[in-house]
């Protein structure tokens, strides 16, 4: 009895041992790769997955760049889970990489891997979304203020009042196709919109509902809204592709998209960008998923040593038909 | 008078009294929260109006839910059918786009029926794991409706693919004698399997599959073929479905197209009043039980619901119908009651309901 548990004993320390060492030398190997001084970075990038054309978009930019910039990336996709990229990040940490960057799938659960990746001593880099942990965890976040895109498409509005009134009633109604219930680009683009028209007293809102952020649901949504109000003047949806669905039940309403009723959406993917061009939208914010450029060049900062904000903003523009044709050519999503 | 009165308790034993009473309940509340929601004019040479766009929305659910009726009907169900509409429409919508003259009918006609190849090709393979290797219906079909996801994603390489071709599009936005043509295609589907099933021996034989495989077997039905055959009936519903959405928007979203349609389906089914117990099914029930879910889709913007509550708006409904569709639950409120005289309030709670009857389409 005392022998077997002696004996269990020894195996255990010495596994354990075992362990320790791989541990060791992996760490150094990891040290030596990370410090070689070649000047290359390792980034170590853990993607949500690839739900949407957006987010391909997205990846394409961030593995382009890295390898036009001779940057190391490591990548996984977290195919929408939060453990998966708990995981990917962890291995990241293992393999010390010189800085970890990535799109957290939802806000929260994340500080103890942020603790982890902080004792390695690796920065780390939130993109596109943020999470709910104490900022000391990370670096900066770099992304869209989705607010800010809710803003831009209301002040539009408020500018080209007199313009979208097409019944000459004096009034401008707005139906909003809000996107996933609960999202944040849904929650933040929603406001941003409400606080411009305020300024407004002739624009209002007079239906919203949510369409999902998805063509189809674009198009029920709409489909309904022209049945019960005929004074629709401006279409607010809050991503292309439900503006898209919104276009498609004007037309079967007999009305003229872009004419009839104005629309005005958040996003500019290629598919919206050539309604834009055909004047069936009337204006589009960007939401830009190149991060890739910009990403690199805070790496090479934090890894340099110099300060940088706490939070990044995305170069981001808008879009009206004539913008719309000059750039439609080399749009890559 | 005592005509009168059997013909009034045939009426309440009627299995589609309930789901048509939901529905008409249903379409009241509209009416009552927007009174023109019943108007029909005409736009463009066809009907245009909320009833219309019912039906035209209805199209897909009730496609999946005939497949599904008869999958159900065996003791079965197919979960994997919002995966195969995904792979129907990825699948249909890349055809087009790479076809050389992308706008022909002859490129809608190949990519439509390439599409259902496979499609019932994938139903096949349903059936095969439930009907030759035994697996759980539900498991089998999980299979699927996982890995179909990845495939219609892999297909369309995870983009929206957006066509170009009036032929794909009338699909879901054409009319046909003012009609809309995807009401009239689920039309022609709830048709041939009614009479495919309620003309010959083919219904019996599935619901004697479903209420005892294994009796029915040793009586000399081939169950074996008829599982096999429901199931790949069932993907080629599916697969209708799919491009029906597909072209519905002329494009194909492999991540939200046909999303949580096999939920809609079942619903579909339930309220139509066939058991999920196998053994019995009401094709009828399924055409007022995908109606009844479309109306419902439609009630939220028309009557205003935020978003915020639109899913609980839906549960309540649902469980009300459902509620109303049991036998027991009914008997329970009707217990309550006892007190009053029989005779006394209207007469549908205070007629005892059928407990097992036999569906008829």
């Amino acid at each position: 009895m005392v022998n077997k548990t002696l004996v269990a004993a020894a195996a255990i320390t010495l596994s354990s041992l075992a362990l320790t060492s791989c541990g060791d030398s992996d760490a150094s190997s990891g040290t030596d790769n990370g410090g070689s001084g070649d000047g290359a970075i390792t980034m170590g990038f853990a993607q949500v997955g690839a739900e949407s054309g957006w987010r391909t978009a997205n990846t394409k930019s961030i593995q382009d760049t890295a390898k036009a910039e001779g940057v190391d990336l490591k990548f996984t996709d977290a195919q929408g889970k939060q453990e998966n990229q708990i995981q990917a990040i962890r291995s990241y940490i293992q393999q010390k990489v010189d800085v970890i960057a990535f799109s957290p799938v939802v806000e929260t659960g994340f500080d103890a891997v942020l603790q982890e990746a902080k004792a390695a001593n690796i920065p780390v880099i939130l993109t596109d979304r943020a999470v709910d942990a104490d900022p000391s965890l990370y670096k900066t976040f770099l992304g869209s203020d989705f607010v800010v895109e809710g803003e831009k498409a209301g002040q539009w509005l408020v500018d080209n009042a007199a313009d979208a009134d097409a019944n000459g009633d004096g009034t401008i109604n707005v139906v909003q196709l809000e996107g996933t219930t609960g999202a944040a680009p849904a929650i933040d683009r929603a406001e941003g919109f409400a606080d411009k028209i305020a300024a407004d007293d002739s624009i209002e809102v007079t239906a919203s509902q949510t369409g999902d952020f998805t063509r189809d649901g674009g198009k029920q949504v709409m489909e309904s809204f022209l049945q019960s109000d005929d004074s629709i003047d401006v279409v607010f949806a809050h991503n292309d592709d439900m503006g898209l669905g919104a276009i498609e039940a004007i037309e079967a309403a007999g009305l003229e998209p872009g004419k009839d009723v104005k629309i005005i959406t958040i996003d500019a993917v290629k598919d919206g960008m050539t309604a834009l061009s055909e004047g069936k939208i009337n204006y589009i914010v960007e939401c830009n998923p190149l991060l890739g450029p910009q990403l690199m060049d805070l790496a090479q900062k934090v890894l340099d040593g110099e300060e940088v904000p706490a939070r990044v903003l995305t170069e981001e523009s808008a879009f009206t038909p004539e913008q719309a044709a000059e750039v439609l050519a080399d749009r890559q999503y | 008078m005592t005509e009168t009165t059997t013909r009034v308790q045939r009426v309440l034993r009627h299995p589609l009294l309930w789901p048509v009473l939901a529905l008409v309940v249903l379409v009241l509340v509209n009416v009552v929260a927007r009174p023109s929601f019943l108007d029909v004019r005409m736009q463009d040479g066809h009907l245009y109006g909320n009833v219309i766009d019912i039906l035209r929305n209805s199209a897909p659910v009730m496609l999946v839910a005939l497949g599904m009726t008869l999958v159900i009907a065996t003791r079965g169900i197919d979960l994997s059918v919002g995966a195969i509409a995904a792979i129907a429409g990825a699948v249909a919508c890349t055809r087009i786009v790479g076809a050389g003259d992308e706008a022909a009918l002859t490129t809608a006609v190949m990519a439509v029926t390439y599409a259902l190849v496979v499609c019932i090709v994938l139903g096949a393979w349903n059936g095969l794991l439930v009907s030759v290797l035994g697996i759980q219906p539900i498991i089998a079909t999980l299979i699927l409706m996982v890995a179909g996801r990845g495939i219609s994603m892999a297909v369309t390489d995870g983009q929206i693919t957006t066509v170009n071709n009036p032929f794909f599009s009338d699909l879901a936005s054409g009319f046909v004698l003012t009609l809309p043509l995807a009401f009239l295609i689920a039309l022609a589907v709830l048709a041939f399997t009614a009479v495919l099933t309620r003309r010959t021996a083919l219904g019996m034989l599935i619901e004697a599959v479903g209420i005892n495989p294994e009796a029915s077997r040793l009586a000399g039905v081939r169950a074996r073929t008829i599982i096999w055959t429901v199931y790949a009936f069932s993907g080629l519903c599916a697969g209708m479905a799919g491009l029906v959405i597909a072209a519905n928007t002329n494009s194909v979203n492999a991540n939200s197209l046909g999303l949580w349609i096999e939920l809609d389906a079942i619903l579909a089914v339930v309220i139509g009043g066939t058991s999920l117990a196998g053994g019995r099914f009401s094709l009828a029930g399924t055409f007022v039980g995908a109606i009844f879910i479309a109306t419902l889709a439609r009630t939220i913007p028309n009557i205003g619901i935020p978003s915020e509550i639109n899913y609980l708006f839906k549960a309540i409904v649902v469980i009300a119908v459902c509620l109303l569709q049991s036998p027991r639950a009914r008997a329970v409120f009707r217990v309550r009651r006892t007190p009053r005289p029989p005779a006394a309030g209207p007469a549908p709670t205070a007629e005892p309901a059928p407990a097992t009857a036999g569906v008829r389409a």
